[in-house]
């Protein structure tokens, strides 16, 4: 059963479309992530589901619930803000059950939950302080906290992990997972980061310009991206997109940096950077007018200026359309635009000032 | 001499310089010549004039060739003899009671309107705090046409309704009313203001969390706006109680005290005896008690309000 069905939603200010035409499903208990560039509407969208916005045209259905037009408090979701948003001069005890005050839940049940979720969340010994004495990390918590004590079935996260810094980032974004999914809730999560989606998400929207570029599993995502937008935004560093030789002008080819293979034989290139991040080595090279990443395991020795050979399996190769930037499968199969085999593999137009690497 | 120009001691630290030149002295005059002309003023118009005020309470009041003898506590026992001097007290706590919980409310009243999306609000601004530019004098005059019996606005007003006139300011029952009013409407746009600056620090965010959670405008404004207003309120609250022992002009204008000394406030009836009745030993022995009393309520505020409210 789908817990949040979003359908045909849009949202304009003006003459700005901040969203449009927006449709997806959520099934109970899946993290849903909406990624993407900043000002895509992505937040927005997250902000139509709490009702914190107003619709311009669509429906949203909260399990079978229409909540189009109901208020933020007759949803029954929760959500954790960029700033958590958490009172100043209360406690972090009278935060988490800011909620339960309002909704007069008896306070035998309050003293219940709220050692639950403090037990839950490791806030036990923090639950005098006041927000201002905490780290940011603590902060989060609190505002997790003070989300999940609600058990409400849907809980969205606007940009939650933004203001921490790398490794709380990663630590607090496994314990998300985990909560998320040891309580069973539907979670609609917004990033820009795309680690941050790839490794939480059950399925993840990518959004572009207010509309929806591709909504599919992670591991899809970067198999698959169903478009040159798709292919870039997803991957460190992104996928590589060339265009095709013999030049048609209307198709471009992709591949990822570690399908490349750099060796002896193979289009030769010069290598402009190397950049060793410890497992693995992003190598730079140039070829005319175009770079390309690659990725190689360990400590490459490529030097600086040093001409290196590119090759790659034909299968590694996603194909595109020049002018509308989607996903061309029909092309793979013809033999005529093979730029696979190292033989006949892609000569790079030698003038071509446009850069394939942003 | 070298330690007087500033590049000098730009360069090298001072300490250095002291055990060099041994110039420690010139960087203390230096120091002092630099705060002497804030000092002076301070002195002569503000320490000076208070121990002296003091001193002066203890003293006759000189006449002619009879000089001031040290009286010790008769100034003391003859203010507390002193029918008028209760009542200015009286009236003052009424004035007082009355105005600063008015004007409070009524500036976080605005604040909070004019902080939310409502059509016309620069021109609302404008108009709330209108009030606060004008001196008091000229509000006092604005005020007596007001209550000016007959054909002032309000008697026009309620002219429309029954065709007896009211002499405002000439009735006991009402004339201290008509006083609070004016006080009223020319301070809350000035504290408005702070409440406005405040509420713009509140991040919006919180009110849509709240929402979320259920909780009602009231609730929202009980439970967060209020508290996280309070470190403004403290400081509107202190100034509104100097405001209340300070500000006389208006009476000045318009009621002179009377009738029968129902608007006599503390330092009118100050202004009365040393300026009027010349009699300056007994204006020190009030103006004193009036400096107790307001130290005392300011340092009650810090005292009791401070360990309440939450600071950012």
């Amino acid at each position: 059963m789908s817990q949040i069905s979003v359908q045909n939603v849009s949202k304009y200010w003006g003459a700005t479309r901040a969203v449009e035409n927006v449709s997806f499903d959520a099934v109970a208990g899946s993290l849903i992530v909406l990624l993407g560039p900043s000002g895509c509407g992505k937040s927005t969208t997250l902000r139509l589901i709490a009702g914190l916005e107003q619709v311009t045209s669509g429906r949203i259905f909260l399990g079978s619930q229409d909540v189009t037009a109901l208020p933020p408090a007759k949803r029954r979701i929760s959500m954790v803000f960029q700033s958590y948003a958490l009172f100043p001069h209360l406690t972090v005890a009278e935060n988490i059950l800011f909620g339960l005050r309002v909704r007069k839940v008896p306070a035998v049940e309050r003293t219940r939950r709220l050692n639950r979720v403090a037990a839950l969340l490791g806030l036990d010994s923090l639950l005098e302080r006041k927000p201002s004495q905490l780290s940011g990390g603590q902060q989060q918590r609190v505002a997790l906290g003070r989300a999940i004590i609600a058990e409400t079935p849907v809980c969205l996260m606007d940009e939650p992990l933004s203001n921490l810094d790398a490794q709380l980032r990663a630590e607090m974004r496994r314990e998300i997972r985990t909560l998320q999914q040891q309580l069973g809730i539907t979670m609609v999560y917004v990033t820009h980061d795309q680690s941050e989606a790839m490794s939480m998400a059950d399925w993840v929207i990518l959004m572009r310009n207010g509309r929806i570029e591709q909504a599919a599993r992670p591991e899809d995502l970067y198999a698959r991206p169903a478009s040159t937008f798709a292919a870039r935004f997803i991957g460190t560093p992104p996928m590589n997109i060339l265009p095709v030789v013999p030049n048609t002008g209307d198709l471009l080819f992709g591949i990822r940096p570690e399908h490349i293979i750099l060796g002896d034989t193979g289009i030769p290139a010069r290598v402009q950077s190397a950049e060793f991040l410890g497992a693995d080595t992003i190598v730079t090279c140039a070829y005319g007018g175009q770079t390309l990443a690659a990725r190689v395991p360990g400590k490459a020795a490529f030097p600086t200026g040093a001409t290196v050979g590119v090759q790659w399996h034909p299968e590694n190769l996603h194909f595109f359309d020049a002018a509308s930037g989607l996903r061309r499968d029909d092309v793979a199969t013809s033999p005529r635009e093979m730029p696979a085999s190292p033989k006949n593999a892609p000569s790079f137009e030698e003038k071509r000032t446009c850069f394939a690497q942003k | 001499m070298h330690g007087v120009e500033p590049l000098a001691v730009a360069q090298p630290p001072p300490q250095a310089q002291y055990a060099r030149g041994g110039s420690a002295l010139a960087v203390h005059i230096y120091g002092w010549l630099l705060l002497l002309p804030a000092a002076v003023l301070l002195v002569a118009f503000t320490h000076y004039p208070a121990v002296q005020t003091l001193i002066d309470s203890f003293y006759s009041t000189p006449r002619g060739r009879r000089g001031a003898v040290f009286v010790g506590l008769d100034n003391y026992q003859t203010m507390l003899a002193d029918p008028v001097f209760w009542r200015a007290l009286q009236n003052n706590v009424v004035y007082a009671t009355s105005v600063i919980p008015l004007t409070i409310a009524l500036a976080l009243a605005m604040a909070l309107l004019i902080n939310g999306k409502i059509a016309g609000r620069p021109f609302l601004r404008l108009s709330f705090f209108t009030p606060t530019v004008l001196p008091m004098i000229a509000v006092a005059n604005i005020w007596l046409f007001f209550y000016s019996p007959g054909y002032g606005l309000l008697d026009q007003i309620l002219g429309l309704f029954d065709s007896s006139t009211h002499n405002w300011l000439g009735d006991e029952h009402t004339a201290l009313g008509c006083l609070i009013a004016v006080a009223v409407w020319k301070d809350a746009g000035f504290f408005m203001i702070f409440y406005l600056a405040a509420l713009q620090q509140i991040s919006p965010q919180l009110a849509e969390a709240a929402a979320l959670e259920g909780a009602g405008r009231w609730y929202f404004f009980r439970r967060v706006t209020f508290p996280l207003l309070m470190p403004t309120t403290l400081f509107v609250l202190v100034n509104a109680v100097i405001n209340s022992f300070r500000l006389v002009d208006h009476i000045v204008v318009m009621t002179q005290g009377g009738p029968d000394n129902t608007t006599a406030l503390l330092l009118f009836y100050i202004y009365e005896v040393g300026f009027k009745f010349w009699d300056t030993a007994y204006a020190a022995t009030l103006t004193v008690v009036l400096l107790v009393l307001l130290a005392c309520l300011a340092l009650g505020q810090f005292l009791i309000l401070d360990r309440r409210i939450h600071y950012q």
